[in-house]
């Protein structure tokens, strides 16, 4: 019992993490109908930007949490306006094509300017785990993952509501939802599909912090981003709510599996587990558990 | 002095296809205009030309001017000409359909400042079409035709034009409805004056709220004159109006003789 409610809480505290990256993917998808195939290499890019920081440039922790983030975001709008506003009007593979060769571009550029080998990225946080007692039930915590939950359960509120309530969301999910229209209507269409890679960027500089933490910084970040498919199609390709549900089922099944099998077959499960729940989710509900309806009046 | 002027417009799409050869024609202010033609004719295409929406199709104006209040709009993008005054209603009923009822509206206030603006808005769009208040926070998605194309032109009222480019807003609508429609435009012109220039297949209607008409074929003004006088016009009533010079309706053995219409082409 011990042993099944640690690997749930880990794995509920991992999946927000797999939530904020499937964030940043997801409000790309939502705003330009761009599928991202460099979210992983954007998390690695800022990964590599922060240990440089940190340990080349010996900024202090609160600055660096600072410039990462604005440089992020300043990547994102330069991405936007350099890669993909030309692409605008053109068939979804272009898109697509564009985002790999993106995605092969920081992945060769992170190690040429910083260096191959893996560094780490010490974050001021302890990290002896400690018990947490529920109801008779011991878990085992580690306080890096806490604060890690934290942060992105704190960022996905904040974007949720930025998204549902403000008038900035409003007009980015009329984007979404139709571009002419929206165009129609004095929306700037261009400045939201710039502000979406800016959203994505500032996302990408938190997970790269983070993810950077617990794994270490070398070109073997940008895996996480391979979490994110799984993730994002199980909540839902446009769905914030989604990409939240869609992370901690992953964390979860992901990490319950691999407690259970690892011991049987040597390790490996992480990586499958998520992909076999993917094919699956499309088998039974290919839009996801929130993704957008498609609305048809009888 | 009209608020608006085409002037020998033409527009390329993909580079190479002429789809409007010179077309001139002038919108007078707080007039309703009723631009009228078969499928085809170019007038989709005259209205996303004065909005700044051919871009997004791949089509450009290569020849002639736009002029809006004395100002030249055809190189200006589509929210810069809404933030001078200009908004267009799509053909179709083009709403958020993933947006309540009301959301659609304050997207519709987009180039609005301030949430004052967006509550008057909010208050005149609703007295006018009350059916909208009650259906706020219903997806628009799931609102009936008519509240669609109610919404969509609620929507374009949320911008606080000056002129109202509406694009076939009886389509797929039935006959009360449409009436109902008509009327609130005109309500809309006499009280907000809103200018409007309206396309319609509906040639009936249109005519009878519109002060002056033009008639487009093939990417070309062939006709045009106040809506009395089109009205009584041989041309209009046989090929928009549906009757024959006695008055009665046509029948289809008739259709397959018809000539006339090759005359406005010279």
């Amino acid at each position: 019992m011990d042993f099944f409610a640690l690997l749930v809480v880990n794995g509920l505290l991992v999946g927000t993490l797999y939530s904020l990256i499937a964030l940043g993917f997801v409000l790309i998808y939502k705003a330009t109908d761009a599928i991202n195939f460099a979210q992983g290499e954007l998390v690695m890019i800022a990964g590599f930007f922060v240990a440089a920081l940190i340990q080349l440039y010996r900024v202090p922790l609160a600055a660096t949490v600072a410039i990462a983030v604005l440089a992020m975001m300043l990547l994102g709008f330069g991405i936007e306006r350099v890669m993909l506003r030309p692409l605008i009007g053109r068939p979804v593979i272009a898109v697509i094509m564009a985002t790999i060769g993106l995605a092969a571009i920081l992945k060769g550029t992170g190690p040429l300017v910083w260096g191959a080998e893996t560094k780490n990225l010490p974050l001021p946080i302890p990290e002896a785990p400690f018990l947490v007692n529920v109801l008779d039930v011991v878990v085992l915590v580690s306080p890096i993952q806490l604060v890690a939950a934290g942060v992105s359960l704190a960022f996905l509120a904040v974007f949720g509501y930025i998204f549902l309530r403000s008038r900035m969301g409003i007009a980015m999910r009329a984007v979404a939802d139709s571009q002419q229209v929206a165009m129609a209507m004095g929306i700037n269409v261009e400045r939201y599909f710039a502000l979406a890679w800016a959203m994505a960027g500032i996302v990408s500089a938190l997970g790269g912090i983070i993810w950077g933490n617990l794994l270490g910084v070398d070109v073997h970040l940008a895996l996480v981003g391979l979490k994110v498919f799984p993730v994002v199609i199980l909540g839902g390709l446009d769905s914030i709510p989604g990409a939240v549900v869609g992370g901690l089922i992953v964390g979860v099944v992901e990490g319950v599996a691999a407690g259970y099998i690892d011991p049987y077959v040597g390790g490996g499960t992480k990586d499958f587990v998520p992909y076999l729940l993917m094919i699956l989710a499309l088998m039974v509900r290919p839009y996801g558990i929130f993704g957008k309806e498609i609305i048809e009046r009888v | 002095m009209p608020v608006l002027a085409l002037n020998n417009v033409e527009v390329i799409y993909d580079q190479v296809i002429l789809v409007l050869k010179g077309v001139s024609l002038q919108v007078p202010e707080g007039g309703i205009i009723a631009l009228l033609g078969a499928n085809g004719a170019g007038k989709s295409t005259t209205l996303k030309a004065v909005s700044g929406l051919l871009r997004p199709e791949r089509g450009a104006v290569t020849g002639g001017a736009i002029e809006f209040a004395g100002e030249r709009i055809d190189t200006l993008p589509a929210h810069a000409i809404v933030r001078r005054g200009i908004v267009q209603v799509l053909e179709g009923r083009r709403i958020f359909e993933h947006l309540t009822t009301e959301e659609n509206l304050i997207a519709g206030a987009h180039t609005r400042g301030d949430w004052g603006a967006i509550v008057g808005g909010l208050d005149m769009v609703y007295g006018y079409f009350p059916r909208l208040r009650e259906r706020r926070d219903l997806k628009a998605g799931y609102l009936s035709g008519g509240e669609q194309q109610m919404l969509a032109i609620g929507r374009a009222l949320m911008s606080r034009p000056r002129l109202m480019l509406l694009d076939e807003p009886s389509l797929g609508l039935a006959p009360r409805l449409v009436e109902e429609i008509f009327e609130i435009i005109q309500r809309l012109n006499r009280e907000e004056k809103l200018t409007v220039l309206l396309v319609e297949q509906n040639a009936t209607m249109a005519l009878t709220i519109a002060h002056h008409g033009y008639v487009m074929e093939t990417g070309r003004i062939v006709l045009d004159g106040d809506a009395a006088t089109l009205r009584e016009n041989e041309d209009i009533k046989e090929f928009y109006l549906g009757l024959t010079e006695v008055g009665s309706r046509k029948s289809y053995r008739d259709v397959k003789h018809y000539k006339r219409r090759k005359r406005w082409l010279s």
